[in-house]
């Protein structure tokens, strides 16, 4: 169960229709390293976690995705909000006008629609959390990216709250590694046999 | 406090709990990061309660009862 709450985690308010950096943003909207990718992809491998504090960090972390997706979807809303065909042609858009409009729809700046196919979820624990670290790193880099892009503060502040969020993000998950890690080492146990299936006892 | 004074306010204090919440994910036994984490949820109640008797509700699903503003048409954070 989520509560919603009628707020942006870091404020965002973009005046000036910004057409090619609304394109660029769709990267982290639904690109494989999207915060979608990042918040859907923990949240399905939380009940595979085979312990209590890596569900935490799987099911906190992926909530707090979940209002990033919501601050870049506001970005995009913003930068498109206002502006004009001629813009939209000149932007490289008219694609993605003539399907989408004004809408903010879960694609790559290319266009090429989100899929599930950029996450994993192997329900291995060593697997599922190195994956979670490179996504982090990934995501970093994009918004590094971005904020190559722009000179804008109001694009920019946002940009920057949400790359420290990723070396945050990737701290814990690292945390939640040494933890697995630590568990099977403790109990003797090969990855392959934490997990429900493996018919040993569970580490909780 | 004017509204957008403490709707950052609200933010401040969400985020040091989001953080220590993380933190705590993986450092349950810290006990130090355990009582900042009591502490600045309380503050963030009450900014969200002094928040939401002046201007409405921030919450859906029965969190913010209030009789101040209306969920449904009070800004949405995009608009």
């Amino acid at each position: 169960m989520w509560i919603y709450m009628k707020k942006l985690e870091y404020p965002v308010n973009i005046q000036q229709p910004n057409l090619p950096m609304a394109k660029a943003l769709m990267a982290q909207y639904g690109g494989p390293d999207s915060e979608l990718a990042a918040g859907t992809r923990y949240l399905t491998q939380r009940f595979s976690m085979p312990d209590a504090r890596c569900k935490a960090t799987c099911n906190d972390i992926g909530t707090e995705e979940m209002g990033h997706w919501e601050m870049i979807g506001t970005m995009i809303y913003q930068c498109m909000r206002g502006a004009s065909l001629e813009d939209i042609k000149a932007a490289g858009l008219i694609g993605y006008y003539t399907i989408h409009d004004h809408g903010v729809f879960p694609c790559d700046p290319n266009g090429v629609p989100f899929t599930t196919a950029y996450i994993q979820c192997t329900g291995d624990p060593v697997a599922d959390l190195t994956e979670d670290l490179a996504a982090e790193q990934k995501a970093r880099a994009t918004y590094e990216h971005l904020m190559n892009l722009t000179d804008d503060p109001a694009l920019l502040n946002p940009l920057r709250f949400l790359r420290e969020r990723e070396i945050v993000h990737y701290q814990r998950f690292g945390e939640c590694l040494n933890i697995v890690n630590e568990l099977v080492g403790n109990a003797g146990l090969r990855y392959s046999r934490m997990g429900t299936f493996g018919g040993t006892p569970r580490c909780q | 406090m004017p509204q957008n004074e403490l709707l950052n306010k609200i933010s401040q204090l969400q985020f040091v709990c989001v953080e220590l919440n993380l933190y705590l994910d993986t450092n349950p036994t810290d006990m130090a990061a355990k009582n900042d984490y009591l502490c600045y949820g309380e503050a963030l109640k009450a900014a969200i309660s002094e928040y939401e008797t002046l201007y409405g509700p921030l919450m859906n699903f029965g969190h913010s009862p209030t009789d101040t503003g209306c969920y449904v048409n009070d800004a949405w954070p995009w608009d």
